[in-house]
């Protein structure tokens, strides 16, 4: 089975090239992950970079975009990959070296935000005694967002991330920012739907759904950023 | 390779080229117990630094499925003492009863606190946080099934991990994210003063100078062919602690999970069975009634993992092989798996292709926790031995989380005390520490020379290790490789110091290892890059996963009883006239002492040691 791989060492090559890789077809088994194979093809050659860590769809480390669609490498089978198998990094980022890439911006995107839970004013002591209650239903409500792992995928895959990193919030940015929207136990809800309240951090989404078909944990953040907009219309009425 | 590359890797080894920073702390590794520790460090007026080698929320506290213990009694009564003579028995006795009921103490409140910094637990109808029954577990000292574990559906690690890393972010912490520490660093009065990091993206090495470390590396099943770590739980503090002359406590103490996806390892949580999951055998059997009459399926983790690969070496496994059992979960109701286990269906879903709402799935015991670690007392306090063999703290050097060993999990740990363990104790270390660093001036510290050979020494080996040119054909090839190395490690490490071990196993795994020794002294690397140098950081875990393999080997070898997780075929009793005692690997000659377990509680009465049954 082959693979084309992007490669760049950014202190060798002075351009980025792809390479041509190949597996047995024997070592290729049905139930093989690409993590597992690009971990055979490392052994062929040990330079060959990407990040990877918990192997099973959780720490959201292994982004990457095979035959033009952002995956995690470690829940996508082989065999359902059409030969060769054209591996690059995720779309939009700079490079730092392979297909791993620079995604500081993707994360300050995440920090504007604030993605934390404000509960009580900032000098109130909170009450240990007690949890905030929250109704199984108000809890569902989290359902959707709150299980994101910061891969990536999606906002790599929005045009509208692509052109302006820096100034539009972006799908995982945003729907992380509707699930402290929606938190029952939230008290800036009003502040929160301001600061978003805005042409470029949340309105440069142009509804390309980009973002929910290539989420691997199966999230929504277009949805999300369409309830958003429509809370934010909803607050100007009352 | 150009000339300009040898100049740049040979800046790694020289000091001189070094990025310098000062800190009053630093914290390596941003699990759940460092990223707690953080935070409550970010409260005081101290700099504080975490150093993570990968970012943040991709630390594999993210894993964690079932939930976090604690006696909160939302769904039946409860109260922590329970909590804490489940625990001391589920550690076989060998777990210290001061921590332990320190730990069990704190449980309720920072669960809650927890649930203030924005978790987004599971709730009951009355709306309050959501519990469900672990292994384990019992009301009134063992008379019934307790509700303890207090869940956020089945991925509460990943709600915790991304709660407290939020809150860091409003804490305004500072980060060195993508930060390979590679060695502790001593002044040259033998005081902790420091660490060596590699900033990965760039390759640069840089020296954080610190009056305190504290140590948060995770676990290092990774020593292991078939386990639920990821591929960073390398244990990597854990050795560096071996490398600066102090010992690692009970090494001997590896948790099999009962239900690893079988001959793959990702975990199926014990809440498939706390939810009323069944182990099969190839029967159809539900056999665990034979091994824990009374709680069956619920019993403590070395109890079932036992009674697994008992159930497969006798032949009653299923399968062509016969090598594996089944989790049964096709006799509970769709919408409660979809509710309560949607993260562990997927994880069947995806790489066995099977549905457990109709479908049960193949398990096998899977390494997947270390009990044993660094040794510390109940503040964090790392303990060395005095000369006299008295425990004694080691100034300016904490451990928490896994790779720490308090020791609340003994022989045994307790499924849900691992993810309370991490915040109970990453927020003690944090409080001694704030307390300690009030009372010295920064200057006191930042002052003495450092003592930098050894580090040095090893970042040359591992920059002169890179194949210079392809080796000459007259020359026989060595072909060998860390990637090779290291799964001949894991495979002996499986076979020789798995569920069961012999006096035999454990001789044979010791030469075994000498010989891997041998092989990675010698390993040449390909990757001369600085940039993302995967191959060089494996080569340095690989190193750090050796040295826990000679303290695993050896301190098993010496224990010649069987306790917890801990099963000798050739002593199979529990023998605590001899062995109610921790073990002290030094990596120095391999040597062990020993230290007695504490049986005095803080406010209560011990629970002496009894016969364990479920
Ligand atoms: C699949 C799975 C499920 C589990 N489920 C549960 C559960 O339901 N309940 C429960 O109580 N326990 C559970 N556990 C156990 C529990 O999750 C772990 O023991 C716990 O999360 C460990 O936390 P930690 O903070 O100590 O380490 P980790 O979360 O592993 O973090 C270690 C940190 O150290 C950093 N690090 C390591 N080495 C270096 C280095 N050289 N340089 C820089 N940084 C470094 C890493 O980057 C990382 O940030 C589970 C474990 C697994 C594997
Ligand atoms: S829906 Fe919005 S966020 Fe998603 S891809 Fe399209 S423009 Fe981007
Ligand atoms: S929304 Fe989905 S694709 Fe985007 S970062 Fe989160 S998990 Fe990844
Ligand atoms: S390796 Fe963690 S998500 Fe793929």
């Amino acid at each position: 089975m082959q693979f084309s791989i992007y490669r760049y060492q950014p202190q060798t090559d002075a351009e980025p090239f792809m390479q041509t890789f190949e597996l047995d077809e024997a070592q290729v088994t049905d139930d093989m992950m690409l993590l597992g194979a690009l971990e055979l093809l490392r052994e062929q050659d040990p330079t060959l970079t990407f990040r990877s860590s918990c192997k099973e769809g959780v720490c959201g480390s292994d982004g990457m975009n095979v035959n033009g669609q952002n995956v995690l490498s470690c829940i996508t089978r082989v065999r359902t990959l059409k030969a060769p198998v054209v591996i690059r990094p995720m779309p939009g980022l700079p490079v730092i070296r392979d297909l791993v890439i620079d995604m500081d911006l993707f994360y300050q995107q995440y920090e504007a935000v604030d993605p934390y839970l404000q509960p009580t004013q900032p000098n109130q002591t909170i009450d240990l005694d007690h949890e905030l209650l929250q109704s199984p239903e108000e809890r569902e409500r989290l359902d959707g967002s709150y299980e994101c792992i910061l891969c990536g995928c999606c906002a790599t895959s929005c045009p509208s991330f692509w052109w302006n990193p820096d100034q539009f919030h972006g799908p995982a940015a945003l729907l992380a920012a509707r699930r402290f929207v929606v938190d029952s136990r939230d008290i800036t809800t009003r502040d929160r739907l301001e600061k978003l309240d805005d042409v470029y951090k949340t309105f440069r989404c142009r509804n390309i759904q980009n973002c929910t078909a290539s989420c691997p944990k199966g999230l929504n953040p277009s949805q999300a950023i369409n309830e958003l907009k429509s809370l934010m219309l909803k607050k100007q009425v009352d | 390779m150009t000339t300009q590359t040898d100049n740049e890797s040979s800046r790694l080894s020289d000091p001189g080229q070094w990025d310098l920073y000062h800190f009053d702390a630093v914290i390596v590794g941003a699990g759940g117990a460092g990223l707690r520790s953080a935070l409550q460090l970010a409260q005081s007026e101290q700099k504080v630094a975490v150093v993570s080698k990968v970012f943040p929320t991709r630390s594999h506290t993210v894993a964690a499925q079932g939930g976090i213990n604690a006696a909160l009694g939302n769904v039946s009564d409860d109260n922590w003492h329970w909590h804490m003579y489940d625990t001391v028995k589920g550690s076989d006795y060998l777990g210290d009863q001061d921590a332990i009921e320190f730990m069990c103490r704190e449980a309720t409140e920072i669960v809650r606190e927890l649930e203030h910094f924005g978790v987004p637990f599971s709730r009951t109808d009355a709306g309050k946080i959501y519990q469900r029954p672990f292994g384990g577990q019992s009301q009134d000292f063992g008379a019934s099934q307790a509700t303890r574990t207090c869940a956020a559906a089945d991925r509460t690690g990943h709600a915790i991990l991304h709660t407290l890393y939020q809150q860091n972010l409003r804490a305004g912490t500072t980060f060195f994210n993508e930060a390979f520490a590679i060695d502790l660093v001593k002044d040259t009065t033998g005081q902790i003063a420091g660490l060596v990091i590699l900033d990965i993206a760039s390759g640069e090495t840089r020296l954080l100078r610190a009056r305190s470390v504290v140590l948060a590396t995770g676990g290092a099943c990774q020593l292991f062919e078939t386990n639920t770590n990821a591929k960073i739980n390398t244990g990597d503090g854990l050795s560096m602690v071996l490398r600066a002359g102090l010992p690692l406590q009970d090494m001997e103490f590896w948790q099999f999970h009962p239900t690893g996806v079988a001959g793959k390892g990702m975990l199926l949580s014990e809440a498939a069975r706390g939810e009323g999951g069944l182990l099969r055998n190839g029967d159809g059997k539900a056999f665990m009634v034979d091994y824990a009459p009374n709680v069956k399926d619920l019993a403590s983790r070395d109890v079932v993992a036992r009674a697994i690969a008992v159930e497969v070496k006798e032949g009653r496994g299923c399968g062509l092989k016969k090598d594996h059992v089944l989790l049964d979960l096709t006799h509970l109701d769709e919408e409660v798996i979809k509710k309560r286990l949607p993260g562990i269906r997927d994880i069947a879903l995806t790489f066995l292709g099977l549905d457990m709402c109709d479908s049960p799935i193949p398990v096998y015991p899977t390494a997947h926790y270390m009990m044993g670690g660094i040794p510390t007392n109940f503040h964090g306090q790392v303990l060395t031995q005095t000369a006299a063999g008295e425990p004694t703290p080691v100034d300016g050097l904490y451990a928490i989380g896994e790779c720490a060993c308090v020791s609340v999990h003994g022989a045994n740990r307790l499924g849900g005390n691992s993810l309370l363990d991490i915040v109970v104790f990453g927020r003690a270390a944090a409080r001694h520490l704030q307390a300690t660093l009030a009372e010295h001036k920064a200057s006191d510290f930042f002052d003495p020379e450092l003592e930098l050979t050894p580090v040095v020494q090893r970042l040359a080996h591992w920059t002169q290790a890179v194949q210079a040119e392809k080796p000459d054909a007259n020359e026989p090839s060595d072909d060998d490789s860390i990637a090779a190395i290291r799964r001949d490690l894991q495979a002996v490490m499986q076979r020789d110091c798995g569920v069961f071990r012999t006096e035999q196993t454990l001789s044979e795994l010791c030469d075994t290892l000498n010989n891997l020794q041998q092989r990675l002294h010698r390993v040449t690397l390909q990757d001369a890059g600085l940039a993302f140098n995967l191959e060089r950081l494996e080569a340095m875990e690989l190193e750090n996963l050796m040295t826990l393999a000679f303290a695993t080997a050896h301190s098993a070898r010496a224990r010649t009883e069987s306790r917890g997780a801990h099963s000798r075929m050739d002593y199979p009793e529990r023998n605590d006239q001899a062995w109610l005692k921790h073990s002290l690997y030094f990596r120095q000659d391999h040597a062990l002492t020993y230290k007695p377990v504490n049986l005095t509680p803080l406010t209560v009465d011990g629970f002496e040691p009894k016969a364990r049954v479920y």
